[in-house]
């Protein structure tokens, strides 16, 4: 614990209230799509980031803005995180044209160029070479940007993970793999899918440095991201961050939750990341529950502004459909 | 004009393109120090660096894969797959990759990648190196697919190829690289998405691509000398199609014969017999006839897989059918 009062003397109270902002924001946003979902308003997948708020806060609140990110399918706290305005999220997520994919990507592929955020990606692992073209285009030009590539536990047994993984040590690209173990694949834990417990042993056989740091604290997660980043940046080479992290709801919208019991939820709740960083502000003495609440209803208003913009945006027209398929015609 | 290679064509065309413009680099197996496995890229890491020609490890996920991201990052890379057999271990990064990625996004980002890609049969390479599936690139949307059958349009299409923002397929046919042909001095560029009359003629018309162009030439030389002339549309594009000068020259010949070297089932053939169905029925005087690989796995036999792939013998016979 000494270490976070460090991490939260270094924060200035803006910043503290800002991340604040940020996670109950995303806690959120995902309660009121669950919501949207069942009334038919939300189509196709919805992977919820429920639990996992503290990964993606902490990690981006980090970034220098020349650093790439890319994630996963479970997009919508790193794009929350890298800047997409909630209604821009939520639009998207009703298909709208003011979504930031103009409706066409959906939950799984939010994505906004001008916040050096390069998308969700919806095929596991698939993302991962990606990264080592972005890192590698960065490194020909002489830039000293990071490019950080967010995944889940699932994908480091898939072969673009090793294949990624050992090319960006043998070329030394500036890459932060940022492996967020919420200890399932879908319904499969990583008793049963993957060899070792540790996601970061996987990297110690690319002889790569890397660290582990428990993903329900924000500011424990903040500064391991910041330490891995100065790894990066200074080394020139990539570093493997292992999140562990949990999911609190189903893999997506209508999992029946067959593979854990109750128990377990009810167990990790516990550690509710939001729930852990409130108690740190006001153990703190910075905050006081009263300022918490008020940022909690400023959330609430964002978030009905959000539905409202979204659900009074207009669908794409079907002159959409064929725009974008290629550059030129 | 000079005549040249395929090989010396696509070289040139690489060689210019690096020079011309800085964010072009080249990555694949075996590009750099070996000078690539056709010799396409001999003397490249020497006078370009390491830098700009990487070679990777065998690992064709990755090598299309980080094409893909730096070229949403700003770079022109060309990545070369040794064979396109290899490209259905990069087939994800090809298609839910560099064919979605502009549109999924809402065209925020563009990946303008070349895949360069080595196929076709005929080497006696057996069953897993000697594929021509140009058609199942074809397949998607959001992806050009270029296959060249001269020297000409390889230079000039290779150099469309890397100068757009769209992603590209250039197949190539591994036995096409000693085929030469006139090929102009200094920078030019063949449009994709342009097909083009290889030969003029009235009484049918063979529509071909890639290897099948210089069999089917050989076949019209031979038909020319039985009196009957063949025209020959070369689609160079399989994707974006141009179907223009194929229904242009059957509503002049009334007949048409599809030559192409990949299997006949779900194939280019088919796709053009049904265009032609679709766009020039009341022209057609004859059932538009396909020419294509036997539906087997290529053997490594020689004989037996000359008998499997498209002959001179298998085009003039559909052509006696159709007139």
């Amino acid at each position: 614990m000494a270490q976070v009062d460090v991490a939260i003397k270094a924060l200035d109270e803006k910043e503290m209230l800002r991340l604040y902002h940020e996670m109950v924001l995303v806690r959120r946003l995902e309660e009121e799509a669950a919501r949207l979902y069942q009334q038919g308003k939300i189509g196709g997948f919805l992977h919820l980031y429920i639990g996992q708020e503290a990964v993606s806060s902490g990690v981006i609140s980090v970034r220098l803005p020349k650093d790439r990110v890319l994630t996963a399918y479970r997009d919508h706290g790193v794009a929350i995180a890298c800047g997409i305005e909630a209604k821009v999220v939520m639009a998207e997520l009703l298909g709208k044209s003011t979504g930031a994919a103009k409706g066409k990507g959906g939950s799984m592929h939010l994505a906004d160029i001008h916040k050096n955020f390069w998308g969700g990606y919806a095929i596991v692992g698939g993302h991962l070479p990606l990264a080592v073209g972005m890192a590698m285009a960065d490194q020909y030009r002489g830039d000293d940007a990071v490019t950080i590539c967010m995944f889940g536990d699932g994908a480091t047994n898939i072969g673009y993970f090793h294949e990624s993984l050992n090319l960006s040590m043998v070329w030394k690209l500036p890459v932060l793999w940022i492996c967020e173990n919420n200890k399932y694949g879908m319904g499969t834990s990583i008793e049963r899918s993957s060899a070792v417990l540790e996601m970061r042993q996987k990297a110690e056989g690319y002889g790569m440095p890397n660290s582990s740091v428990n993903g329900m604290d924000v500011l424990a997660v903040r500064a391991a991201t910041q330490e891995a980043l100065g790894t990066v940046r200074e080394s020139g080479t990539p570093f493997f961050l292992e999140i562990v992290t949990y999911r609190y709801r189903g893999h997506s919208m209508g999992d029946p939750e067959r593979y854990r019991d109750s128990e377990e939820i009810e167990r990790m709740r516990k550690d509710d990341p939001i729930a852990l960083f409130r108690s740190q502000l006001i153990a703190e003495g910075q905050f006081d529950t009263e300022t918490l609440d008020e940022e909690n209803a400023r959330v609430d208003k964002e978030i009905q502004a959000a539905i409202e913009f979204a659900e009074s945006s207009p669908d794409p027209v079907p002159a959409d459909l064929y725009t974008d398929i290629y550059t030129e015609s | 004009m000079p005549e040249i290679t395929i090989r010396e064509a696509i070289s040139q065309a690489l060689w210019e393109e690096m020079e011309r413009d800085s964010r072009v680099i080249i990555l694949g197996e075996e590009v750099g120090l070996w000078g690539g496995t056709y010799a396409v890229t001999r003397g490249f890491y020497d006078h370009f660096g390491p830098e700009r020609v990487r070679d990777t490890p065998i690992a064709e996920g990755v090598i299309v894969g980080a094409a893909n991201g730096a070229a949403m990052a700003g770079l022109r890379p060309v990545a070369e797959l040794m064979t396109i057999n290899f490209a259905f271990l990069a087939m994800d990064q090809i298609v839910n990759g560099a064919a979605k990625i502009h549109y999924m996004f809402g065209g925020q980002f563009r990946v303008p990648v070349v895949i360069r890609a080595v196929g076709g049969g005929g080497r006696q390479l057996g069953a897993t190196h000697s594929q021509t599936p140009d058609a199942v690139f074809a397949h998607f949307p959001g992806l050009k697919v270029v296959a060249p059958g001269t020297p000409h349009d390889a230079k000039g299409l290779l150099k469309a190829a890397i100068r757009t923002d769209d992603p590209v397929m250039f197949i190539e046919h591994a036995t096409l690289y000693q085929a030469k042909g006139e090929v102009p001095e200094g920078d030019y560029v063949e449009p994709i998405g342009v097909a083009k009359v290889q030969r003029q003629g009235s009484d049918v018309t063979l529509i071909t691509y890639s290897k099948m162009l210089q069999l089917s030439m050989l076949a019209a030389e031979q038909l020319a000398a039985e009196g009957v002339q063949a025209e020959i549309i070369d689609l160079r594009s399989l994707r974006p199609l141009d179907m223009g000068p194929a229904v242009a020259s059957v509503k002049k010949t009334n007949r048409a014969v599809v030559v192409e070297e990949g299997w006949r089932s779900f194939g280019v053939g088919a796709e053009v017999a049904s265009r032609l169905s679709e766009e020039a029925f009341d022209y057609l005087d004859a059932p538009v006839k396909r020419v294509a690989q036997e539906e087997v796995p290529l053997p490594y036999n020689r004989e037996l897989e000359q008998q499997a792939l498209p002959q001179v013998d298998d085009i003039l016979k559909a052509v006696r059918e159709v007139l």
